[in-house]
């Protein structure tokens, strides 16, 4: 029992038995005999380390031990065939069908074929396999979690049944997968560069039909993408946005906007959204709002023609105002370029006070501190149905969710402080 | 006493398949198709008269023959197969105000079915997300085939206040789409490379014929009045379209899309229908469930189901290796 244990403590390269060096079979000793020009003992020879190292490499043993070793052989075998090779030539092209020179002249070619397969077998250059899975897992597990079998898996199929196609989209664009993406993407920049301050999110219905009315600013729709980011994280519901047609007529911009659920702001659209029960992201005040000089932030402008409140009286769903503080600051507008504009066919051609003049790094966004406040939801159901046909109704409806919007905004901007800090 | 069905268009794929779908559905005894080029294939059981539509022997036709119903499939996108843009024009616009004119002097004629197309709707980025029955164009009606179908239309509606005892029921069919059917997206998606459009991924509906040869005989041989969007349920994308049938895709810029398009398309020995232009910047996609809420008539193939049917119907594409089953 003692000598059981005593086996596998033995050290690398110290004499005992398992390891390298040990007497009169050690590989140089084996080259030596080896290069002594026949290449008859090689066979005998090549094989002898083989046997010693084989007691290393049983489980309780370091697995390193006969690695190098074998790396040995392989160089002698090497060296032996270089310096075996030239020689049987002269023998071999002398008398080519001559049998017995042929016999002398294939040991040096057996050995290489005799020893070809054993590297294969215990000698791999490099990492193990066995090693590159077990750092591959043990990586992986680190990254996913516990559970990253299952983890990768679903990644992989995920994967290839994006290549392939075979995922579903609504009939209004929605790539659920793909929206997952952005949010994730757009968290940190809610999180770290605008440090988001939600309150009243317990006012975004948890289900059903609901309209988010919202103040728009900020040069580029900054605002309707982090109120999207708010409503899926605090109301775990999807965001349709309602956009301007131009906004679908942009390559690359219309058809994100769709991918993310986005569709145009049009009575069809919003009544079909509202009817199957989303949750929809209106902000009326349009390109009015968004491309308003920095002299004018914080100041309501017209909040369309009330057609958002028609469609949610027509659908019976609650208006829920939402107040934006901190948009306005991210690209401040101090100029437009109102015959370039036309040229273009857009609404405006902002001018900042970093854009264009320092080109890229102009279009990052300033890093001012932003509140969403969720108002308390405006209800429309007990209105009749006829109520969205009477514009009276509509506009003093209109009015009251602007007037909601306009003083949570005052309110909030006295809150903040500072809009960088 | 059956009915006498005068199918236009036979030589078409729809309109021959239907034809034939009618000869031996019970309740119709006659089935009279009239084309200028005779049809291809079997045609047992169907009259078949060499008439151009363009011209007023159509009148001629239908008090010979004692038509009662007329099913109206000769409106269809321009495509070489079909002749010259301006022939396939005039055979939709003179040829449906002749056969209009034709059935308004005919006392037999009780019915009349239109296979319209969701051309009608246009396309422009002022699209709603969904087009109802109701929805009008907005914009992409100015030219070319949704010009013809909108122009069809309104000769089939004005035709329907002339004579309110005739029942008039207009299909607008989604965009066709089977390996053994020509139309516009069964010629594109076949490339094996497909052009499309720098920076749109439009949506998509397509229509498997089986379900636009039900509804069309389910019209002509039923009392069916009104305007019934017939698409497939749900929606892919361009791109998805193109991934599932293992196609990659070339993107190219929007400006001079159609003369590039049209010239690459040449190269690859096919044809290009332009209209396909604007619907792959903005796309197009309809609201079918009047059809099931009125009629009845529940489309069997989804979109997805009828592109799967499309992809094992045509020869795999380049990358058809990545996918494996379409399933």
């Amino acid at each position: 029992m003692p000598d059981a244990p005593q086996e596998p403590t033995v050290p690398l390269g110290t004499g005992g038995r398992p390891g390298r060096g040990t007497g009169s079979a050690t590989p140089s000793s084996a080259a030596r005999s080896l290069a002594g020009g026949s290449a008859r003992p090689a066979p005998k020879a090549a094989p002898k380390p083989a046997p010693d190292a084989e007691p290393a490499s049983d489980p309780s043993a370091p697995a390193e031990d006969p690695r190098p070793a074998a790396k040995t052989v392989k160089k002698t075998v090497k060296r032996t065939t270089k310096k075996a090779a030239p020689a049987p030539p002269p023998e071999g092209s002398a008398s080519e069908d001559s049998s017995p020179e042929e016999a002398t002249a294939r040991p040096a070619f057996s050995l290489i074929v005799n020893d070809a397969p054993e590297p294969a077998d215990d000698e791999r250059p490099g990492i193990p396999l066995s090693d590159l899975v077990a750092a591959l897992a043990h990586g992986a597990r680190t990254v996913l979690g516990e559970d990253w079998e299952g983890k990768a898996a679903v990644l992989l199929s995920t994967l290839r049944r994006r290549l392939t196609g075979s995922y579903e989209i609504d009939e209004f664009g929605l790539d659920p997968q793909l929206h997952a993406i952005a949010m994730a993407a757009l968290r940190p920049i809610a999180d770290k560069w605008f440090r988001i301050e939600v309150r009243g999110a317990e006012h975004i219905p948890a289900d059903g039909g609901a309209l988010v009315v919202a103040n728009h600013s900020g040069t580029v729709p900054v605002d309707a993408l982090m109120t999207m980011l708010t409503v899926n994280d605090h109301g775990q519901r999807t965001l349709r946005l309602l956009g301007a047609d131009l906004v679908f007529d942009l390559p690359f911009v219309g058809e994100l906007a769709r991918k993310m659920g986005a569709t145009l702001a049009c009575n069809e659209d919003a009544e079909r959204l509202l009817a199957d029960g989303h949750i929809v992201g209106v902000w009326p005040e349009g390109f009015k709002g968004i491309g308003k000089p920095y002299s004018e932030r914080y100041k309501l402008q017209r909040f369309g023609r009330g057609g958002f409140v028609s469609a949610a009286m027509r659908a019976g769903v609650p208006i829920v105002p939402v107040s934006i503080v901190g948009a306005e600051e991210i690209y401040p507008l101090v100029g437009n370029v109102p015959s370039l504009a036309r040229l273009l066919g857009i609404p405006y051609v902002p001018i900042t006070p970093f854009f264009p003049w320092l080109g890229p790094l102009g279009l990052i966004p300033l890093p001012s501190k932003w509140i969403i406040e969720f108002g308390e939801p405006v209800r429309t159901d007990a209105y009749p149905p006829e109520a969205a046909d009477d514009p009276m109704l509509v506009f003093n409806v209109t009015d009251q969710v602007r007037e909601t919007i306009q003083q949570t905004l005052y309110a909030l901007l006295v809150d903040r402080g500072h809009p960088f800090v | 006493m059956g009915r006498v069905v005068l199918v236009t268009g036979v030589a078409r794929d729809l309109g021959s398949r239907l034809a034939r779908r009618l000869a031996v559905t019970p309740g119709v005894d006659k089935v009279v198709g009239l084309d200028v080029q005779p049809p291809t294939g079997d045609m047992h059981g169907i009259k078949y008269v060499r008439a151009d539509i363009r011209t007023p022997v159509v009148g001629k036709v239908l008090a010979v023959e004692d038509v009662d119903t007329v099913v109206h499939t000769n409106v269809a996108a321009p495509q070489r197969q079909l002749g010259s843009t301006s022939a396939v024009k005039e055979i939709n616009v003179i040829g449906t105000m002749q056969l209009l004119a034709a059935c308004q002097n005919s006392r037999n004629v009780e019915r009349l079915v239109v296979a319209s197309s969701t051309a009608v709707y246009g396309t422009s980025a002022r699209n709603p997300a969904m087009f109802t029955e109701q929805t009008p164009a907005r914009s992409g009606t100015m030219h070319g085939f949704p010009k013809d179908a909108v122009d069809v239309e309104a000769y089939v509606r004005g035709f329907g206040r002339r004579r309110p005892d005739v029942a008039v029921a207009t299909f607008r069919l989604g965009n066709v789409l089977a390996g053994d059917v020509l139309s516009p997206f069964s010629e594109y998606l076949r490339l094996p490379v497909l052009p499309a459009v720098l920076g749109y991924d439009p949506r998509l509906q397509f229509l498997h014929p089986y379900d636009a040869l039900n509804v069309l005989a389910l019209a002509a041989t039923g009392n069916v009045d009104g305007t019934y969007n017939v698409v497939g349920p749900q929606v892919v994308t361009l791109s998805q379209a193109a991934r599932r049938l293992g196609r990659p895709m070339l993107r190219l810029p929007s400006v001079g899309f159609n003369g590039v398009t049209h010239r690459m398309v040449r190269l690859m020995s096919s044809d290009f229908t332009p209209e396909l232009t604007r619907l792959f910047m903005y796309g197009r996609v309809c609201d079918g469930s009047k059809l099931e809420r009125e009629l009845g008539y529940e489309v069997l193939y989804s979109t997805p189901q009828t592109l799967d049917a499309f992809a094992e119907a045509i020869e795999p594409g380049l990358l058809s290796a990545l996918g494996g089953t379409y399933a």
